[in-house]
C-alpha cells in the first residue's frame, strides 16, 4: 500500500527556482548601497519597512482571519519605545530591536481581551487600542504630546553611516521575519492558523488549539510591526506620536495586502512593491495621490478579489513561495496518468486489479 | 440502560441544556461501551444535535457531568476532547473552505492525532482514500458539492484517530449506491474498534450498523436498547406520528 501512496509535494521546480531568486536578490540589496544615491537608499529602505508591514497584515488577516484596523498601535509603540530606551542610555540601534521585543511583549497582554472579540468588534477593538495608546503616549512628558521628541542620540553617527545602517537594518529585519513568517506558515501551524481562519468551531472540533494558536500569530505580528514602527523612526528621526499612530499606516497595510493578494505569501511582497512604486510616482502630486490609490483599492476589489497574485495562482496555477501542500499520484502511476483528477480512479482500478 | 456506567467509555450522567427559557436537554442518561454502536434517532427538534454538541464540548451543560475514558471531561473544551478520541462531525458541514481536501485532514491528522509530519500524511491520505475523496484532494474545500463535504467532514473527523466518532447525520441526501458505500466505510471504523454515536434520520442506514437504538424525544430518552425493539415501541412511533406518547 505504501509503495503506491500518493506523494505529497510542498514546492515546485518554480518554487526551487524562486527561492534561490529570493536569496540572490537579498545578496544583490546587500551590496546595493555602494551603487545607490543616498536618496534610493532611503527609499530602498521606506520599500523594506513596507514589506515588513504587509507581510505581517497579511499573516494576521489573510492566514490568520484576524482583521484589525489598530495595528498602527505596535507601529507607534516600536517608535516609542525606541525613543525611551535610547533616552536611558542604550544604544540608539540596539535600541530598535529591544523595544520591538518590548512590543510583542506589549501585545501579549492585550491578546488576552482583544482576541476574545470577533471579526468586525476585533477589528474595531483594535482601533480603539491604537487610539487610546496613542494618548497614552502624549501625557509622557518626554515626547511633550503632539509637539513630539527626535532620537537624537542617532545625531552621533554621521548622515551616510546612519543612511546605510539603517538601511541593512531594515533589510536584515525584513529577510529574518520573512523567513519567520514563512517557516511558520508553511509549518503544521501554519495549517492550524488557516483552518482557524476558516471555521474556528471546527477547528476546535479536529484538536487546533484555537486561542493559543491566535495568540502567537496575534504577538508576532505585533513584533514585526514593531519593528517596522521602530526602522521609520531611524529613517525620520522625528517622532510625533500622531504621525506614527495614525490609522493610515493600518490603510496601507490593507492596501497592499488587497492589491497584491491576500491570505498569498507573495501577494504582499507584491503588494508592497506596487505600493512602492505608485508612492514613488505620484506621491508628490499630493491630493490625487491618495484618490489614485483609493480608486486602485476600488478596482480591485470589484474585478480581481483575490488580488494579484491571487488571480496569477488561480488562473495560471503559479506557486513560487507557496505554503500549501499538493497531493501527487504515486511515482508508478505518473507513466499512465500524471494528472491529480484521475487519481482517485487509479486507486480504484488498482485495487480491484 | 444496557450499559452500567462501570466499564463505559463514555457516560453522561444528568444531562442539562437550556438556552434561555427553552429547555433542550432534559435530564439525559447516557452510557456506551467502548467498541459500541450507538444509533440516535428522533424527530426534530428532539434535541439529538444538542446533545451531541454537550457530548464533544462544542458547549457545555447546563447541569450534568460527562466523563470519557474514566476522566471527567465535563470543563473541558472540545480541542481537549478530541485529543482524547472523542470527535464529531458536523451536520452542517463545516470545511476549511479556503483550503484544500487534503489540507483539511492534515489539520486534524497533525493537531487532533498529534502526529508527526509523515505520519500525518499517511494518516490524512488513508483517511481521504477510505472516504473516497483522495480524486479531489488538490480541490479548494469551498468548491466541493455537498456530498463531498459531508465525505470531508468524515475524513477530516477520521484523520484525528478518534476511539469514540460522532456522527450528525452524515447520510442526509444520499442516493440508495452511496448510502450503500457510506454503511461499507462505518463498518470498515468497526473493523478497527472505533466505537460511534450516529444520529440519523435515515433509519434503514443506521439499522446496517447500529447495535443499539436511542429514540429522543423532546429533549429526553425515550426509549434505549435493541434497535427493532425500539423501533416497534409505541412511544417511538407515537413520537414520529405525533400522536404523543401515551
Amino acid at each position: 500500500m505504501s509503495a503506491v501512496s500518493p506523494i505529497i509535494e510542498r514546492g515546485t521546480a518554480a518554487s526551487r527556482v524562486a527561492g534561490t531568486g529570493v536569496a540572490a536578490i537579498i545578496v544583490l540589496l546587500a551590496i546595493a548601497p555602494q551603487f545607490l544615491s543616498a536618496g534610493a537608499v532611503d527609499r530602498m529602505t521606506a520599500l523594506f519597512i513596507y514589506v515588513i508591514l504587509a507581510a505581517m497584515w497579511n499573516a494576521l488577516a489573510g492566514f490568520g482571519g484576524l482583521v484589525s484596523v489598530g495595528q498602527q498601535v505596535f507601529f507607534g509603540l516600536g517608535a516609542y519605545f525606541a525613543i525611551r530606551l535610547a533616552n536611558a542610555g542604550l544604544n540608539p540601534f540596539i535600541s530598535l530591536f529591544v523595544s520591538a521585543v518590548i512590543v510583542g511583549m506589549v501585545s501579549w497582554p492585550i491578546s488576552l481581551f482583544m482576541l476574545r472579540l470577533k471579526n468586525g468588534e476585533f477589528a474595531i477593538g483594535m482601533w480603539v487600542i491604537a487610539a487610546l495608546t496613542h494618548l497614552l503616549v502624549n501625557l509622557d512628558r518626554l515626547i511633550q504630546g503632539e509637539t513630539g521628541t527626535s532620537l537624537i542620540s542617532l545625531n552621533v553617527y554621521d548622515a551616510s553611516t546612519r543612511r546605510v545602517t539603517v538601511y541593512w537594518l531594515a533589510l536584515a529585519a525584513m529577510t529574518a521575519l520573512l523567513a519567520i513568517l514563512f517557516g511558520l506558515l508553511r509549518g503544521s501551524t501554519g495549517a492550524a492558523i488557516r483552518a482557524i481562519r476558516d471555521n474556528e468551531d471546527a477547528a476546535a472540533s479536529v484538536g487546533v488549539r484555537v486561542t493559543g494558536t491566535k495568540r502567537l500569530l496575534f504577538v508576532l505580528a505585533a513584533f514585526g510591526i514593531g519593528v517596522a514602527g521602530a526602522l521609520w523612526l531611524a529613517t525620520a528621526i522625528t517622532f510625533q506620536p500622531k504621525t506614527y499612530f495614525s490609522v493610515q499606516w493600518t490603510a496601507y497595510m490593507v492596501f497592499m495586502v488587497l492589491v497584491g493578494g491576500i491570505g498569498t505569501f507573495e501577494g504582499a511582497i507584491l503588494g508592497a512593491l506596487l505600493f512602492f512604486l505608485i508612492e514613488t510616482w505620484f506621491g508628490s502630486t499630493g491630493v490625487w495621490y491618495l484618490v489614485g490609490l483609493g480608486a486602485t483599492a476600488l478596482v480591485f476589489s470589484l474585478l480581481l478579489p483575490r488580488g494579484l497574485w491571487g488571480t496569477l495562482e488561480e488562473r495560471l496555477g503559479w506557486r513560487l513561495l507557496s505554503v500549501g501542500y499538493r497531493v501527487k499520484p504515486p511515482v508508478n502511476a505518473m507513466d499512465t496518468t500524471g494528472e491529480i483528477t484521475s487519481l482517485g480512479q487509479t486507486t480504484t482500478s488498482r485495487e480491484k486489479a | 440502560m444496557t450499559t452500567s456506567p462501570n466499564g463505559a467509555i463514555l457516560s453522561a450522567t444528568g444531562i442539562h441544556k437550556r438556552f434561555g427559557a427553552l429547555v433542550v436537554l432534559d435530564d439525559i442518561d447516557f452510557a456506551m461501551k467502548a467498541d459500541q454502536a450507538v444509533g440516535i434517532v428522533g424527530p426534530n427538534g428532539a434535541g439529538k444535535t444538542t446533545l451531541l454538541s454537550v457530548l464533544s464540548g462544542a458547549y457545555p451543560p447546563s447541569a450534568g457531568t460527562i466523563a470519557f475514558k474514566g476522566g471527567d471531561v465535563t470543563s473541558l473544551p472540545a480541542t481537549q476532547r478530541c485529543r482524547l478520541g472523542l470527535v464529531r462531525t458536523h451536520q452542517v458541514p463545516k470545511p476549511f473552505g479556503g483550503m484544500t481536501a487534503f489540507e483539511n485532514v492534515f489539520v486534524a491528522a497533525s493537531h487532533g492525532a498529534g502526529l508527526g509530519r509523515d505520519e500525518a500524511y499517511e494518516e490524512a491520505l488513508g483517511s481521504l482514500k477510505l472516504c473516497g475523496m483522495l480524486g479531489v484532494a488538490n480541490r479548494r474545500a469551498e468548491t466541493l458539492g455537498l456530498l463531498d463535504r459531508k465525505r470531508l467532514e468524515l475524513a477530516r473527523a477520521l484523520a484525528a484517530k478518534p476511539t469514540l466518532l460522532l456522527l450528525d447525520e452524515i447520510g442526509g441526501g444520499l442516493t440508495d449506491g452511496e448510502a450503500g458505500e457510506l454503511v461499507e466505510t462505518i463498518r470498515e471504523l468497526r473493523h478497527r474498534r472505533i466505537g460511534i454515536v450516529w444520529i440519523e434520520h435515515i433509519v434503514h442506514i443506521l439499522l446496517q450498523v447500529a447495535e443499539r437504538l436511542i429514540c429522543m424525544d423532546a429533549g429526553k430518552i425515550i426509549a434505549d436498547g435493541d434497535p427493532q425493539a425500539v423501533m416497534a415501541d409505541p412511544q417511538v412511533i407515537g413520537a414520529y406520528l405525533g400522536g404523543g406518547p401515551k
